[in-house]
């Protein structure tokens, strides 16, 4: 498996997405906008009806990430950011990323079939920052530049991050079609019969 | 009783300071056992991509530490676990007292925001609600001091945990093979190396709470019984040798412990819930003399900071 390390500022092109392979390893500076279920369910609907979005998506980053916040003289600072659970997301990620022109994703816990097809077919890849990190996270973010949607609470709005060598974030899925995870599963598959046996099940 | 000197005013104002300070030593430090078996886990780890993923959590934790910061965004349901002297002052205050503290250390910390209406989905703010945080009380005859241990529990590995009443038949094997089949069916979403706990009972609800307690037992900690011990191992081993590991990458440990707690059962019924609790597991403990003396056996070295 190969093992890379690429610095990488948004907006990011085709080309250099698709350099990237699963387990190489990426260092993201840069605007990142964080968007879980509610913000993805917003966009598409938004962009159903031919509306405009707050912000352009086209070769940028997006975060599965719902954070602490605090207003400080005025200004919102990020307290802690680790990544949510990405599975959720699943069913809104094909549409969103051919929609949006989004180039990287960042969560954590894996996405399924239908994600990996889209980071193949438009030119992206779903990476992992490390689960349960929200120090790490918080301290690469240099500035929150905005915030759009507020009204569906601090987690599901999207933050404007402005973010300096924000990782490390691990490729999970590429732009060739290979799930990382999906691997894992296959190659412990049998693994599951063996503990069985190991407690006489 | 109470020392002369200090009202009941200023007891409560007290007490719930050092509850707000418990509330901290949770998000910001992660317990000394679960802090050793991470270290532990990133020195023996070989794969390289798996010993950047620690890394990140051990570099995570020293920030979390130096800048008071919560180590992970997602602060939890809010659960306390009080254990009351009969004869403790004020206890019909601690209700009261534990969720003032709980909306205060939400803006202070801050703490995320995490309690939502079920019906309109709409976030309270503060972390207060109906029934959270959660407060599990145990009344201690003869004592007249209070126990509390916070545990901040995140959605992310709660949402693999199950509760199923089996049938005597199904028995133990249906239940490590439900812990064996949790295990596997979370993967990578329950940021793992994890802490997983069994527990059994007679109904649902008390095969649950053994197994909650089963979490907030130290890592490295066997049950006191021999039988149950030998369970905890071999449900280890077991779980260890799916393969999933760290954060789901095929290298290290997938658990770094696992823990079973057993009341007794109902001739018909065989209860069995299996919880998970992420790496991040954070739990912290203070207690309080009755005349208001507060220490943290969990987080010692806050107690000097007085
Ligand atoms: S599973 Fe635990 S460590 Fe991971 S994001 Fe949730 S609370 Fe944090």
């Amino acid at each position: 498996m190969s093992m890379a390390e690429y610095r990488l500022r948004t907006p990011v092109s085709e080309e250099e997405v698709r350099k990237l392979s699963i387990g190489d390893i990426v260092y993201l500076s840069g605007t990142v906008y964080t968007l879980r279920d509610a913000g993805h369910k917003r966009s598409l609907e938004l962009l159903a009806k031919g509306e405009k979005l707050p912000v352009d998506f086209k070769g940028m980053a997006i975060y599965h990430m719902g954070p602490i916040v605090k207003k400080k003289d005025g200004e919102w600072e990020i307290v802690s950011a680790g990544p949510t659970t990405s599975t959720r997301i699943e069913a809104y990620e094909y549409d969103f990323v051919e929609k949006s022109g989004v180039r990287i994703i960042i969560g954590k816990g894996g996405m399924g079939k239908r994600t990996a097809e889209a980071c193949k077919k438009f030119g992206a890849v779903y990476t992992i920052f490390t689960g349960g990190a929200g120090a790490l996270g918080a301290k690469a973010i240099q500035r929150i530049a905005g915030v759009h949607w507020l009204d569906l609470g601090v987690p599901e709005a999207i933050w404007v991050m402005e973010v300096k060598d924000f990782g490390p974030l691990f490729v999970i899925i590429d732009s060739k079609g290979d799930n990382y995870y999906e691997q894992v599963k296959e190659r412990i598959g049998q693994n599951l019969k063996e503990a069985y046996a190991k407690l006489g099940l | 009783m109470v020392k002369a000197g200090i009202s009941p005013q200023e007891f409560e104002e007290k007490i719930k300071r050092a509850t707000v300070k418990l509330l901290m030593a949770a998000a910001v430090y992660l317990p000394r056992d679960v802090k050793d078996a991470l270290e532990e886990t990133y020195k023996k780890e070989k794969g390289e991509l798996q010993k950047k993923m620690l890394r990140s959590i051990l570099d995570n934790l020293e920030i979390a530490e130096k800048e008071k910061r919560p180590l992970c965004q997602d602060t939890g349901a809010i659960i306390f676990y009080v254990k009351v002297g009969e004869k403790f002052p004020y206890m019909g205050s601690l209700h009261k007292i534990l969720r003032e503290a709980t909306a205060e250390a939400t803006e202070l910390i801050p703490l995320r925001p995490n309690v939502v209406d079920v019906i309109t989905g709409k976030n309270t703010g503060n972390n207060v609600g109906n029934y959270l945080p959660w407060i599990d009380w145990e009344v201690v005859p003869n004592s007249d001091v209070a126990e509390i241990t916070v545990m901040l529990k995140g959605g992310g590995s709660e949402a693999v945990s199950m509760m199923k009443v089996l049938t005597p038949a199904e028995g133990l094997k249906g239940a490590l093979k439900a812990v064996v089949d949790t295990a596997f069916e979370a993967g990578p979403r329950t940021c793992p190396p994890n802490i997983i706990a069994l527990g059994i009972g007679a109904t649902g609800e008390i095969a649950a709470k053994m197994a909650k307690r089963g979490l907030l037992r130290p890592v490295g900690e066997r049950h006191p019984d021999p039988k149950v011990a030998e369970i905890e191992e071999k449900l280890l081993e077991a779980i260890n040798s799916l393969g999933w590991g760290i954060h789901g990458t095929g290298s290290g440990p997938t658990v770094l412990d696992v823990h079973v707690e057993v009341a007794e059962r109902h001739p018909a019924t065989y209860a069995v819930s299996v919880m998970v609790y992420c790496w991040a597991a954070r739990r912290a403990t203070m207690k309080i003399t009755a005349d208001g003396k507060v220490t943290y056996p969990s987080h010692s070295f806050l107690d000097k900071e007085g």
